[in-house]
């Protein structure tokens, strides 16, 4: 057949019916605070790394939600587990546990 | 003051919460009251509900209780205003045709409507088989036969449908859908333990006592999602399945879901009733179709002609508790006006 250089892109829509939310119950069941994030952006405007790294709490937690978990697991790995997120967290998350608990599932299924 | 409070009387429009309290506190100073109701019976939209947030009471118990507080009052059901003469300080009011009330004082307690979802096409209620509303929602709880619910294992809230839109003339706040879908969302869940319930909001205002806990408890205990996102059109699949489109706006990405059950929170505005009110009271109404005060902060109960008062969700979205307050306040001041007469 001819090629006319046309080609059918994928859609970049997120397609919430064929996510892996597998990671997030995992998560969820060893550390339930996972469900109590409302997004505020806190832990990701005082995160020590965050100012040089790409890492925001929130979006890992965002992602692990929609299903992302390479990108929340890749972001988990710049995290220096010093604290300070967990001592702004307005919904008293345990932030350094979900990350720990995070980097563990992950090392343990490799 | 003279105070010959028993010989006053003063025609309550509406007979829901705010009529109802209004009512009931007049009769403890010793007035006389009418109230003229659209309806069949007392309570308004409140007949349409089950449970109320935050604490989960009976919508019936409080229609019962606030109706057994207004005994003693002359109760017009089914009935309209047909005409208003002002003479001799004394308002006479043509209730249907046939009776006349003259009122001293007339307050004004039209309440409001439930914005109708179906304006909003493009969420597809009465069009799609498993679009339903807040209030069809309400109507599931008491009754448990809805033939849209099915068993539903992935179902979705629409937050502020008919509010916060002028492309509906509405760009006010109903500001209760939030923990009305909070609190619905959680008792689906109950009721549908496996289910998978996403409330899409735009913003989240959970501004009363005990609220945040709801949206707590919606989260930590009951798993219930949260996506910042305006669902910005919902079609039908083959099977039946309501697709929906959204953006997450936290990640800034459009989303696609495919729900059992889609639930539109439709948003207040202001009574029906309330334009032909408006004219036979000579009662401003405002650009956001709510009827205007002479002040929102020190004169939130007047319209600002002698007389004439008003309470209730009639001037703006309201919580019933806030509702039974501007009542009460409203009953003050009416008291004061005719004391001073």
């Amino acid at each position: 057949m001819k090629n006319f250089g046309f080609n059918i892109h994928k859609s970049l829509a997120l397609d919430l019916d064929n996510i892996d939310r597998s990671l997030f119950l995992k998560l969820a069941d060893l550390e339930p605070d996972i469900y109590k994030c409302i997004g505020c952006g806190s832990c990701t405007s005082s995160c020590t790394a965050g100012s040089f790294t790409t890492l925001s709490f929130r979006q890992i937690i965002l992602f692990i939600e929609r299903g992302d978990s390479n990108k929340s697991i890749e972001m988990a790995k710049k995290c220096m587990l010093c604290g300070k997120c967990t001592l702004i967290c307005p919904r008293c998350i345990n932030t350094r546990n979900i990350l720990r608990t995070l980097i563990n599932i992950n090392t343990t299924v490799k | 003051m003279k105070n010959n409070t028993d010989s006053r009387t003063i025609a309550i429009i509406g007979g829901g919460p705010a009529g109802m309290e209004c009512a009931a506190q007049l009769k403890t100073l010793g007035y006389k009251c009418v109230i003229i109701e659209k309806g069949d019976k007392l309570g308004g939209n409140l007949n349409n509900w089950d449970r109320l947030f935050p604490e989960g009471i009976e919508a019936q118990k409080v229609v019962k209780e606030l109706a057994e507080k207004t005994k003693g009052s002359k109760l017009f059901l089914n009935s309209t205003i047909e005409s208003v003469k002002h003479e001799k300080g004394k308002y006479n009011i043509v209730v249907s045709g046939k009776d006349i009330v003259e009122a001293d004082s007339v307050i004004i307690c039209t309440g409001f409507d439930l914005f109708p979802a179906e304006k909003k096409e493009e969420y597809g209620y009465n069009i799609y088989n498993h679009v339903i509303t807040n209030r069809d929602l309400e109507q599931y709880f008491k009754k448990r036969v809805d033939s849209r619910i099915q068993n539903p294992s992935k179902i979705g809230f629409v937050h502020c449908v008919g509010s916060r839109d002028e492309k509906v003339c509405n760009r006010h706040c109903s500001k209760l859908c939030c923990v009305t879908a909070v609190k619905q969302a959680i008792e689906l869940k109950e009721i549908f333990p496996k289910s998978e319930i996403i409330c899409f909001y735009m913003d989240l205002r959970m501004f009363g006592r005990g609220y945040e806990d709801i949206y707590h408890d919606a989260q930590y205990k009951y798993g219930i999602r949260f996506i910042r996102g305006r669902v910005s059109e919902v079609s039908e699949n083959i099977e039946m399945g309501v697709v929906v489109k959204a953006e997450d706006t936290l990640q800034s990405k459009p989303i696609k879901i495919t729900l059992d059950l889609l639930v539109l929170m439709s948003g207040m505005m202001n009574s029906h009733t309330a334009s032909q009110i408006a004219e036979q009271f000579d009662a401003p109404i405002s650009n956001d179709g709510f009827f205007e005060q002479s002040s929102r902060t020190l004169s939130k109960n007047s319209v600002g002609k002698k007389g004439i008062f008003i309470a209730g969700t009639s001037t703006g979205p309201k919580t019933l508790p806030e509702t039974l307050n501007d009542a009460r306040g409203v009953v003050l001041e009416v008291h004061q006006y005719l004391s001073n007469l």
